[in-house]
């Protein structure tokens, strides 16, 4: 056995995608009914039945989800995972996935995420942990923290130190979103944004505006992943996985003394699974960034090496991430325009899954045949690269 | 008769209690280990450089540089809302470790990264004290 997750490359695919009550859900609706849902969906899509699935990998705010989303659809899976690293956890569920199969543990695998704190008005600007004897409920909640929104607001304060780069420049991330959002007949926000409008927006945590900020949203998605020989035998063509690597960095209560601005984690992480896919950054069709904040289109188009520190407001200003441009980037219209239902990483696998099987309509990407997604979860806590392709590999 | 909202209080664990008992008498305390030498917080068990458990207290200069901040334009919970807009800020103390508080009657003009900031104590409810800081010069 060799410690080199390199031998995966191409070895997983996903089959199947489903979605549910994106945007705002129904009155009775619940958490449990979108994922389940979704679920359905996912398995119809990929011409599976629920006695196919041996490996549930879910969550959100009950700890037991993945047991619970099973007591549903009335599966008994060999394996199951309800890890939390916020709202890139569904990429984690898939690397977990992965090596569960590869393991012999389970051979199919469904992850589902779902939401519905905008029915239930379950939103707490404080941030989900509230125990006062918790690191952050002593250290940061008794000084009135916005949490994510302070967190990120202070990481774009830096970031326009640093750089001395301009509000115009968190704006071009918005104003790019809306541009994707207006081809997204399911995106919430689907007016044009313009940089009057933009700067117009009220200040929520200095320098983050309401324009910088993600939606609240209700949704749910599924995703199945299964091996690639079983892959080609169903019906959606495959999305093959082709590279990955994650790492996490703290909880919720960031306070080692490390410069928030060095590449070093979401650059390494995205280095790792480009050269394992073996697909290299001017040859992918698009990228998909998880916007829960306009600053994290930033910082990451320049920490994976697509423009220079300071440059990525210029990159987005020339229109090359917008619909046209030679690198589409967040072709849903994102966090920011589409919907974010607590937990985005799951539509952004989904419309990359789309994207890369031709099913995008007005925004599909002409030749779709590579997608890099970066996602990541809590504070700066945890980042995932993931490279996905319509071919298993290039030879 | 209105009642202020309760604003949320740090509850001190076996680890945190002394932090907080010196915040109560106005000092800034940071553990550090009586081994290595090796300054951390928040409070732990033990040193994360040497895994020694032998940990002690220093006094804190108090002082240091904001490393970087957000001026807070709407509230986490109604008990904050008295207080808007507020500063919240990450100061990396001379002794070399990172914590978070209010920059409290900041001049908003003035403050930048970089700043230096001194601490101060707010109390907050009869058993608890906050560390919290001000702009220097
Ligand atoms: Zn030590």
């Amino acid at each position: 056995m060799t410690n080199d997750p390199s031998c995966l490359a191409g070895r997983y695919a996903i089959v199947g995608v489903g979605e549910a009550g994106l945007g705002k859900a129904q009155p009775g609706d619940t958490a449990l009914s979108l994922q389940c849902r979704s679920a359905r969906d996912a398995l119809l899509d990929a011409g599976l039945t629920l006695a196919d699935v041996d490996g549930v990998f879910a969550h959100w705010d009950d700890r037991a989800n993945a047991l619970l989303v099973s007591e549903y659809l009335g599966i008994t899976p060999r394996y199951v995972d309800s890890t939390v690293v916020g709202g890139g956890s569904p990429l984690t569920h898939l690397i977990h996935a992965m090596a569960a199969i590869e393991a012999g543990l389970c051979s199919v695998a469904l992850v589902t995420y779902g939401s519905t704190q905008r029915l239930d008005h379950s939103r707490n600007r404080a941030g989900v942990i509230t125990d006062p004897r918790s690191p952050s409920g002593q250290f940061v909640a008794p000084y009135g923290v916005l949490s994510p929104i302070s967190w990120y607001a202070m990481l774009s304060q830096q970031y326009l130190h640093r750089y001395q780069a301009s509000a115009e420049d968190l704006g071009e991330v918005a104003i790019n979103a809306r541009r994707w959002a207006q081809l997204n007949s399911q995106a919430t926000l689907r007016k044009p944004l313009t940089m009057e409008e933009y700067l117009a927006s009220p200040l929520i945590s200095d320098p983050l505006r309401k324009a910088d900020i993600c939606l609240v949203s209700d949704g749910a998605g599924a995703l199945i992943v299964t091996k690639a020989d079983h892959a080609r035998t169903l019906a959606k063509s495959p999305v093959f996985i082709r590279g990955f690597a994650d790492t996490y960095r703290h909880h919720v209560t960031p306070f080692a003394v490390t410069d928030w601005l060095d590449p070093g984690v979401i650059g390494d992480c995205t280095e790792r699974a480009l050269l394992m896919s073996g697909i290299t950054r001017s040859a992918l069709s698009m990228v998909q960034i998880y916007d829960a904040f306009t600053i994290n289109v930033l910082v990451a188009l320049e920490a994976m090496g697509f423009c220079a520190p300071g440059q990525a407001g210029a990159f987005l200003r020339s229109g090359i991430a917008a619909p046209g441009g030679a690198l589409p980037v967040n072709t849903s219209g994102g966090g920011l325009a589409f919907n974010h239902s607590g937990q985005f990483g799951m539509q952004l696998m989904i419309e990359s899954v789309r994207q890369l099987r031709g099913e995008c309509g007005e925004r599909q990407v002409a030749n779709a045949s590579s997608c890099l997604v970066q996602a990541s979860g809590l504070l700066m806590s945890a980042f995932m690269s993931m490279v996905l392709a319509t071919e298993e590999s290039d030879q | 008769m209105s009642t202020l909202p309760a604003r949320p209080l740090p509850q001190p664990t076996t680890e945190t209690a002394a932090y907080w008992a010196a915040a109560q008498e106005q000092r800034l305390v940071i553990q550090r280990c009586s081994s290595c030498g090796h300054c951390q917080f928040y409070p732990r068990a033990f040193c994360l450089s040497c895994l020694s458990d032998r940990l002690g207290w220093i006094n804190a200069s108090g002082q240091g540089r904001l490393y970087t901040y957000t001026v807070c334009r709407i509230a986490p919970s109604p008990a904050f809302e008295s207080r808007l807009p507020y500063v919240v800020a990450l100061i990396d103390l001379d002794e070399g470790v990172r914590l978070l508080a209010n920059i409290l009657d900041a001049d908003l003009e003035r403050i930048a990264i970089g700043a230096r900031v001194g601490v101060c104590f707010e109390s907050v409810s009869e058993s608890c004290t906050l560390p919290q800081f001000t702009l220097l010069d």
